[in-house]
C-alpha cells in the first residue's frame, strides 16, 4: 500500500471520520483516499478553500468531540501555524500530518526534514508543544497514527505525524488492525449542545487575565513534563558496543541503518538510534549512549535541525556530528559512510 | 404579578461589557429570544470572532466555540459537519467577517453550508480602537483613514448581502437595522428565519446587522444612531437580498 494512502486508512480504522483537507504535493493521495472512502462510511471528506480553513474546520469538529485531521505538506503546515496554535491553547485533541517536502518558501516538491523546528518547537505563537511522531515505514506509520490519536485525546493536544515525501510515496506491504472496538475516551467538555442537562461548555483560548493565562500555561507545560517521563520512544540498532551511534529518523533513519550495516560489515562499531517521538524528544536514550559512545553522528534531510536536540541532550559528553542533505537530496548510505570513517578516523 | 419582561433563558446572567449606545446588546438579545422560542438552546452551539464580541461566549448560555480571527465560518462548518443535528451559527463583525475571513465566508456561502450566519456591520474596527474596516465608508474618518477613506488608495467598502447574493449555497441574505422599533422586529424576524432555515436544511443564511460604534464613530449614542441612518443605509440600503423559497441546499434533490 502506498504511504499515504496507508495513513488514510489508518486514519479511518482509528475511529477518524472527520477529514479537512486542500491539496499539496506530496501528500495528495491521502487526500484522494479520504475523498473515496469517507462517503462510503458515513464520514466527512472536505476540500476546504485553504489550508488555514481546513485546520479550523478540524478546530470546531474537535470541539465537537470527534477525531478529526488535516493533512498537508510543509506550505500548506506553515498557514496551519495559527489554528494549530489555536487548537494546543483550547486544549483540543486533533491529528495533523505532514508529509514533508524541501523548502523554504514554495521550496521543491521532493523528501525533505527540514521542518523539524517548525513541528517541534515553532509551529505556531505562544508557549506550546504537540506530540510529534517519526515513522520510518508505511507500517510504522499505520500504526502511530492509531497512537497519536490516541494520545492527542488522553492528553488534549494536538498530534502530527511527521513523515516525508518519501514515506509518503512508497509502497510496502501494510497490516492495518481496526482498533475502533476500543473504549473511546470520554470527552465532557466538547461541546455537543448542553441539552439543558449541563452548564454550557466553552472551548477557547482567550484570557485577559495574566494571571490566569500564566496558570493554564503553566498546567498545560505541567502536563508536556508527565508527556516526557512516559512517552519518550526511540529505536536502538546496535548501539551496546558502539563507538560512534547514529541518530536518524524517518526516511534518514532507513539510509543511516544501510550505512551502519555496511560499516559494521567492514569492521567499524556503529550504531543508530532512530528518534520515534521527536516530542517528546527520547532524550534518556541518547543519554544512556552518551556514557558507552566516543561520538554521534546525527543524520538528517536539512542543514542539521534535530541536532540542536540531540546537542542539548547529551550536554557536552562527547561530540556530536553532523551529515544532512537538503532541497529534496537523499543522502546515500556511501556519503555516510564517508563520514562515519572521517570521524571515526579522526577519533583513533 | 405577571412577568412581562425578563432577560432570555439563552443568555446568562454575566453583564455585558459594550460601550454604552453599541448595538451589540440589542442583536444578543434577539439572537437569545429566537434560541428560546425555536427551543434550540440545548442543541446550539455559538462561535464566537474575534472582535468587540470576541467574549460572547460568557453571554450566551449555549454551548460555544472562539474562534480565531475571521474563522468562525469554517470552526462552523468542521461542528456543522461533526453535529449534523445541532443548530450552529457564527457571530461575527465586518473586519472578522469581511476582510480577514473573507475566504471563509464567501466559501462556507458556496458550499451551502447549513449554518446560520450573525454580521455585525458597524464600518469600523470596534475592539482595536477604530481603524479603517472593509466595510467603513468613502470618506470615513478612522484611525487608520485620518484624511477619509479615498477609494483610491483605500479602495471601496464591501457590500456582503449583494455579494453573498450571487452565489447558489446561499438561502437568505438579508440587511437589517436596529435603530427603532420597527427595524427590531423586521431583525428579529430576519434572525429568526435564518434559523429557521437551517433547522429546515435549507443552506447558509446570514442576517446582515447594520450597527453603531458610537466610541470609535466620536459620536453620542443618539447621535451615532443617526449617523448610521444618514450614512450607512444610503450605502447598504435594508432589504432580502436573498431568499430562497426552496433552500439552497436540498441534498438528494438535485
Amino acid at each position: 500500500m502506498k504511504g499515504n494512502e496507508a495513513l488514510a486508512e489508518a486514519a479511518i480504522q482509528a475511529g477518524c471520520r472527520h477529514f479537512f483537507g486542500y491539496p499539496i504535493t506530496p501528500q495528495t493521495e491521502l487526500a484522494a483516499y479520504m475523498s473515496k472512502r469517507m462517503p462510503k462510511i458515513g464520514g466527512t471528506y472536505l476540500q476546504a478553500e485553504s489550508e488555514i480553513a481546513a485546520i479550523n474546520m478540524v478546530l470546531g469538529a474537535a470541539s465537537a468531540g470527534v477525531r478529526a485531521m488535516t493533512s498537508s505538506s510543509s506550505p500548506g503546515i506553515s498557514l496551519k501555524g495559527e489554528g494549530i496554535s489555536y487548537i494546543a491553547g483550547s486544549d483540543l485533541p486533533a491529528l495533523i500530518i505532514n508529509v514533508q517536502r524541501g523548502g523554504p518558501g514554495l521550496g521543491g516538491i521532493q523528501p525533505s526534514q527540514a521542518d523539524y523546528w517548525q513541528a517541534t518547537k515553532a509551529l505556531g505563537h505562544g508557549d506550546f508543544q504537540i506530540l510529534v511522531f517519526a515513522p520510518s515505514t508505511v507500517q510504522e506509520m499505520v500504526d502511530l497514527v492509531s497512537d497519536a490519536f490516541d494520545l492527542a485525546d488522553t492528553y488534549r493536544m494536538p498530534a502530527m505525524i511527521l513523515a516525508d515525501g518519501m514515506l509518503g510515496q512508497m509502497m510496502e506491504p501494510v497490516e492495518i488492525r481496526s482498533n475502533e472496538h476500543k473504549k473511546p475516551i470520554e470527552k465532557p467538555w466538547a461541546t455537543t449542545g448542553h441539552q439543558n442537562k449541563r452548564v454550557h461548555n466553552v472551548v477557547n483560548s482567550l484570557y485577559l487575565q495574566p494571571k490566569d493565562l500564566e496558570r493554564l500555561v503553566r498546567e498545560r507545560f505541567a502536563r508536556y513534563e508527565v508527556i516526557k517521563q512516559k512517552e519518550q520512544r526511540a529505536e536502538e540498532y546496535l548501539t551496546e558496543d558502539a563507538d560512534l551511534v547514529l541518530v536518524a529518523y524517518g526516511a534518514s533513519s532507513r539510509v543511516a541503518r544501510s550505512a551502519v550495516n555496511k560499516a559494521r560489515e567492514q569492521g567499524f562499531k556503529v550504531g543508530l538510534v532512530r528518534p520515534i517521538t521527536l516530542w517528546p524528544f527520547p532524550t534518556d536514550v541518547l543519554q544512556k549512549n552518551a556514557k558507552t559512545a566516543k561520538g554521534f553522528l546525527c543524520v538528517e534531510m536539512s542543514m542539521g535541525q534535530m541536532v540542536d536536540d540531540v546537542r542539548l541532550a547529551v550536554n557536552g559528553a562527547v561530540p556530536v556530528d553532523f551529515y544532512g542533505r537538503t532541497g529534496g537530496m537523499i543522502p546515500s548510505p556511501a556519503e555516510i559512510l564517508t563520514k562515519m570513517k572521517e570521524i571515526l578516523g579522526g577519533a583513533q | 404579578m405577571a412577568i412581562v419582561f425578563d432577560r432570555p433563558h439563552a443568555l446568562t446572567e454575566v453583564p455585558f461589557h459594550y460601550c454604552p449606545g453599541c448595538t451589540h446588546g440589542i442583536v444578543h438579545r434577539l439572537v437569545a429570544e429566537v434560541l428560546d422560542e425555536l427551543g434550540v438552546e440545548g442543541r446550539t452551539v455559538g462561535v464566537a470572532p474575534v472582535g468587540c464580541a470576541v467574549m460572547n461566549y460568557d453571554y450566551f448560555s449555549c454551548d460555544m466555540v472562539e474562534a480565531p480571527h475571521g474563522r468562525a465560518p469554517a470552526v462552523a462548518t468542521g461542528l456543522k459537519r461533526a453535529l449534523p443535528e445541532n443548530v450552529i451559527f457564527t457571530y461575527q463583525g465586518d473586519g472578522d467577517l469581511a476582510a480577514i475571513g473573507t475566504a471563509e465566508t464567501v466559501h462556507a456561502a458556496t458550499r451551502g453550508e447549513n449554518i446560520t450566519v450573525i454580521f455585525i456591520n458597524n464600518a469600523i474596527y470596534g475592539m482595536t480602537g477604530g481603524q479603517m474596516a472593509p466595510t467603513s465608508l468613502p470618506g470615513q474618518v478612522t484611525q487608520t483613514t485620518p484624511y477619509g477613506r479615498d477609494v483610491n488608495t483605500a479602495g471601496y467598502p464591501v457590500r456582503v448581502c449583494e455579494l453573498l447574493s450571487t452565489l447558489d449555497g446561499v438561502a437568505l441574505a438579508q440587511r437589517v437595522a436596529v435603530d427603532c422599533v420597527k427595524n427590531v422586529v423586521t431583525a428579529k424576524k430576519a434572525i429568526k428565519k435564518a434559523f429557521q432555515n437551517q433547522i429546515d436544511g435549507k443552506g447558509f443564511s446570514i442576517v446582515e446587522v447594520l450597527s453603531t460604534c458610537p466610541t470609535n464613530w466620536g459620536l453620542t449614542p443618539a447621535e451615532a444612531m443617526q449617523w448610521l441612518r444618514d450614512n450607512m443605509m444610503p450605502y447598504y440600503p435594508l432589504g432580502v437580498y436573498k431568499d430562497s423559497v426552496k433552500g439552497a441546499r436540498i441534498r438528494g434533490e438535485e
